[in-house]
């Protein structure tokens, strides 16, 4: 069962094929076996999953199930979880469990989903490469020499070597693309506002949104209609009609205008990165779509903006983990403010403390105007070149990152280049629009490469239809790791 | 030298809201620590504030209360400092763009009038307590009050002296809780003021540097605080000093300010716009709904008592002092038929000498507004003489029952019969040939005296003006 996508598991499960408790229990035997080398998950709960499973079989028999009753998926590690315990991936929150849960993990527990396990990550979402995490590196299952990306390295990961069929992940500025690219899976970030943040351990509060990781876009339509929707305690959340994510799947591609960026297909751009986007284009056409080109002359500004922003934020977001209520304290200290110095040093890796300083330094009075305001200032003039853009082109389409998964420890002296790999996926958190990548292909180390697609505003259901469609035509989406297959 | 001394008042109000500011948790006062602190107020991971929308419309309820400026949108800020008692790390409050901007606030002074211009309400959250000595070589902390809305007023430098900034805090502290915005309870923090001083040379245009002395939370430590901020900088000016421009702390015990931190040390807040928190757009048909809430504002109801009442205007400014007191007044006018300085009288007088007395608030009073108005349509209508009319009142203050009953029970209606009085009479000039004799040679004074004998023997319930009328036509007839 661990290479049907979820319409096939849902089936199975409402016809009885196979029960939840059955499922969940295979995919526990491979973390059992597989986790140990590539460290997706922080941690299991086999007892608490396995009486989710039951309950979940119950609401079968029951006929109370939902499409998605039964279906085991991984959670990222950024959300809190009623009686799990939520880390962060920081030594800060080692041993944290909320008394709550976060509102995605409440619509998933509703649905009947079960959850197998939360998912490694860089620490506080602060990294492109999962190798920030306190609880060690996750390996890309294509290659285990290299890193899955990041943040949700882990949730990609798991997804790619058939841990778990689907799971969350968030996206500040390309945490759920870039780990999806360089894993070869699916992975979408919606429009700001339409996934609740509520109970999601906030990185920058203007950038972070959760959306589904899966093998195909079809899986990520189905864990989006259990994933979106209006939440009262999240004051960004917009409060629209629900929506069925799966309702343009079948919508046939003839006509559609993909806008090509010339800034994503220029300078830095590795070439096989580059053949196999071309290649995908190539595909969208046989299919019936027209390329155009279009220009987002602000984006080029992106990491700079996305890199004053979001540490901004961050450290003023991050300022809650004191030693004074909950989370790490450091054992021995003299006053107040030697605790609060020892207990953050120490509870925080040097990521995490690089951008508290950068943010706490771009807020700092006679630096505010000059960094805070300059760089909103041209996150609206990125904006707006999107805006033009789509008078233009109904999706527009590079590719996800740069390069294909690098190996472990290639940049971790180097942040600014780590920092790049989020070129083409950062603008898209800072204009609010949805983004996905799709696997399309692979390079010449066999590491795969992803297609980034961007669409308008609430534009979800369409870009997942893009995409399915691409999928009905290519099989990239199915083909498997070999070291987990 | 002759000096001037320039004061601004920051008000902190605590708003009478049921719950927090960001979160659902009570904003109750005393209950046992952290009983009332939700994950919001206790930043757990993850958590989001969510804007209390009553808070919002009690500010505008100020705003329209001082004719000042409804921002049309406002922005929530991130006040950034780390303290074991402010749980997120930072502080949301507003501060480029505040709820309310502008307005003004008229004093009733001794010697006159004065307008003082408000700056700016903006709305923020508390931060909760730090419990020190209550654990070995530790502090605790009671996040209870943490996220309680706070609306903070601040004030222009308008005010002149120690006095007038007592009047203004006072005038403040009624206005806030006359529109029910605020308990304005200063012993549970709820009205909290911080004054600015400074001092210049008579005359001299610009600012003196000026002090911020925090925390103080009663009228009394306010005039004194100020009191003795002038004199520490005019003697440190006079000694050849300069003034350092610091925040200061009110000793009460020592009665004296002294250094908390100075300019240099002073926080780097990194004020930025909360991610977490949209604007607060607030439009014409929500200011409108708000206003047609509003209760009649004390200054206008200060001039419609002066108006309709024909009260004096001393009397009008008393009364609306306190919305309890000005519906006291006017329950009691229209349960005396209409006798409004002579409610005014009593309210001003017995009543209030008897509150204060007791330390009751005039909405506990054990005298309703009604008996009060019923006493005195009994004086009014003759029923009870006015000496009489205490005793009445005491009654009622302890309790005995309506005024009728009371009248009744203890027999004090006032005699208005005159063959009564007229017996009553008789009987005094009989038992007093020698008094009555020395009235008719002359010695008019001695009236006096057989008055007094008359009340005393109708044991003070002659209906004077008949008495003193038939007293005067007896010495007279013969």
């Amino acid at each position: 069962m661990i290479n049907e996508g979820l319409k096939q598991l849902s089936a199975a499960l409402a016809a009885r094929r196979i029960s939840s408790e059955e499922l969940a229990r295979e995919y526990l035997a491979r973390i059992d076996q597989l986790n140990p080398q590539i460290n997706a998950f922080i941690t299991v709960n086999p007892d608490a999953t396995m009486q989710e499973a039951k309950t979940a079989d119950a609401m079968l028999a029951a006929g109370t199930a939902g499409p998605l009753t039964g279906i085991p998926l991984a959670h990222k590690d950024i959300f809190c979880m009623d009686g799990w315990r939520t880390t962060c991936a920081s030594r800060m929150l080692e041993n944290f469990v909320a008394p709550y849960d976060a509102h995605v993990v409440g619509l998933c527990r509703q649905a009947g989903m079960v959850c197998l396990g939360k998912t490694n990550m860089d620490e506080f979402a602060m990294g492109s490469s999962n190798e920030t995490s306190w609880f060690g590196p996750v390996r890309n299952p294509w290659d285990m020499q290299a890193v899955p990306g990041g943040s949700s390295g882990g949730s990609a990961a798991a997804v790619a070597a058939r841990l778990a069929p689907v799971a969350t992940g968030t996206d500040t500025g390309g945490s759920i693309r870039q780990p999806a690219a360089m894993t070869g899976i699916t992975g979408l970030k919606p429009t700001y506002g339409v996934v609740s943040r509520y109970g999601m351990i906030a990185f920058a509060s203007s950038l972070d949104q959760a959306g589904p990781m899966a093998r195909s876009a079809e899986d990520c339509a189905m864990l989006m209609n259990a994933m979106a929707g209006f939440d009262a305690r999240d004051s960004t959340s917009l409060e629209r009609e629900r929506e069925d994510y799966t309702r343009d799947l079948g919508q046939p591609l003839a006509g559609l205008r993909i806008g090509l960026p010339k800034e994503f297909f220029a300078a830095g751009l590795s070439g096989d990165v580059a053949r196999a986007v071309d290649e995908a284009l190539a595909e969208y056409r046989r299919l019936g779509a027209v390329t155009v080109e279009v220009s987002l002359p602000s984006s080029a500004l992106s990491i700079p903006v996305y890199y004053v922003l979001a540490p901004a934020e961050a450290s003023a977001n991050l300022s809650r983990f004191d030693g004074v209520r909950y989370g790490h304290r450091a054992a021995e200290y003299g006053d107040l403010t030697d605790m609060y110095q020892k207990t953050r040093a120490e509870g925080f890796g040097a990521e995490v403390k690089r951008r508290i300083m950068i943010g706490t330094y771009v807020l700092s009075h006679g630096y505010y105007d000059a960094y805070y305001i300059k760089a909103q200032k041209i996150r609206r003039l990125i904006a707006e070149d999107f805006a033009k853009a789509f008078a233009e082109c109904d999706v527009i389409m590079g590719p996800t990152a740069p390069e294909t998964a690098f190996d472990l420890g290639a940049k971790n002296s180097d942040p600014v280049a780590m920092y790049l790999s989020d070129i083409y996926t950062i603008a898209v958190n800072l204009a609010g629009l949805p983004g996905m990548s799709i696997p399309c292909g692979f390079d010449s180390r066999q590491r795969p490469v992803g297609l980034q697609l961007i669409g308008n505003y609430f534009g979800e259901a369409r870009l997942l239809g893009i995409a399915h469609q691409y999928q009905l035509a290519t099989d990239w989406h199915q083909r498997v790791p070999a070291a987990v297959a | 030298m002759q000096w001037e001394v320039v004061i601004g008042l920051e008000v902190h109000a605590q708003l009478a809201t049921r719950s927090k500011i960001f979160s659902g948790a009570s904003t109750a006062f005393g209950a046992e620590p952290n009983t009332q602190a939700s994950a919001v107020d206790i930043a757990l991971p993850g958590v989001l504030p969510v804007l209390n929308r009553a808070a919002v419309e009690h500010a505008i309820r100020f705003g329209l209360a001082v004719d000042a400026e409804i921002n049309p949108k406002s922005v929530f800020a991130r006040k950034n400092y780390f303290y074991p008692d402010l749980p997120k790390g930072y502080q949301i409050s507003q501060m480029d763009e505040p709820v309310v901007k502008g307005g003004s606030l008229r004093l009733i002074l001794p010697d006159g009038e004065k307008t003082i211009r408000l700056t700016r309400a903006h709305l923020e959250e508390d931060a909760g307590k730090s419990l020190h000595g209550d654990f070995h070589g530790m502090t605790g902390i009671d996040l209870n009050r943490a996220g309680t809305p706070l609306l903070e007023i601040v004030s222009e430098p308008d005010m002149r002296s120690a006095v007038e900034a007592v009047a203004y805090a006072r005038t403040l502290h009624g206005l806030v809780t006359w529109l029910g915005i605020c308990d304005g309870n200063m012993q549970e923090g709820s009205f909290r003021c911080d004054a600015n001083v400074s001092v210049r040379p008579r005359g001299q245009a610009a600012f003196g540097t000026r002090c911020e002395i925090k925390n103080l939370n009663s009228f009394r430590f306010l005039e004194r605080a100020i009191e003795f901020e002038v004199r520490r900088q005019i003697e440190l000016i006079e000694d050849g000093g300069t003034v350092r421009q610091e925040t200061r702390l009110y000793d009460a015990d020592r009665d004296e300010t002294r250094t908390m931190r100075t300019k240099e040390d002073a926080f780097d807040y990194r004020y930025f716009p909360d991610p977490d928190l949209l604007p607060l757009v607030i439009g014409q048909q929500w200011i409108e709904e708000v206003r047609a809430s509003m209760p009649e504002l004390p200054s206008a109801m200060h001039n419609r008592l002066v108006a309709q009442y024909g009260l004096p205007a001393y009397d009008a400014s008393i009364l609306t002092a306190s919305r309890g007191m000005a519906d006291y007044f006017e329950q009691a006018v229209a349960a005396s038929g209409g006798a409004a300085k002579q409610c005014a009288n009593w309210i001003m007088g017995d009543l209030s000498a008897a509150l204060n007395r007791h330390g009751i608030d005039i909405g506990a009073s054990p005298v309703t507004a009604a008996q009060l108005g019923q006493l005195v349509a009994r004086v009014q209508d003759g029923t009870l003489s006015g000496k009489l009319g205490k005793t009445v009142f005491e009654a009622l203050w302890q309790g005995e029952g309506e005024v009728d009953v009371i009248i009744d029970n203890r027999g004090l209606r006032q005699v208005s019969d005159t063959g009564a009085i007229a017996a009553i009479v008789d009987g005094v000039l009989q038992a007093h040939p020698a008094q009555v004799a020395e009235f008719r040679a002359g010695k008019e004074k001695m009236l006096g005296f057989l008055i007094g004998q008359a009340m005393k023997a109708s044991k003070g319930k002659a209906n004077p003006q008949q008495l003193n009328e038939m007293m005067l036509a007896r010495l007279r007839a013969d």
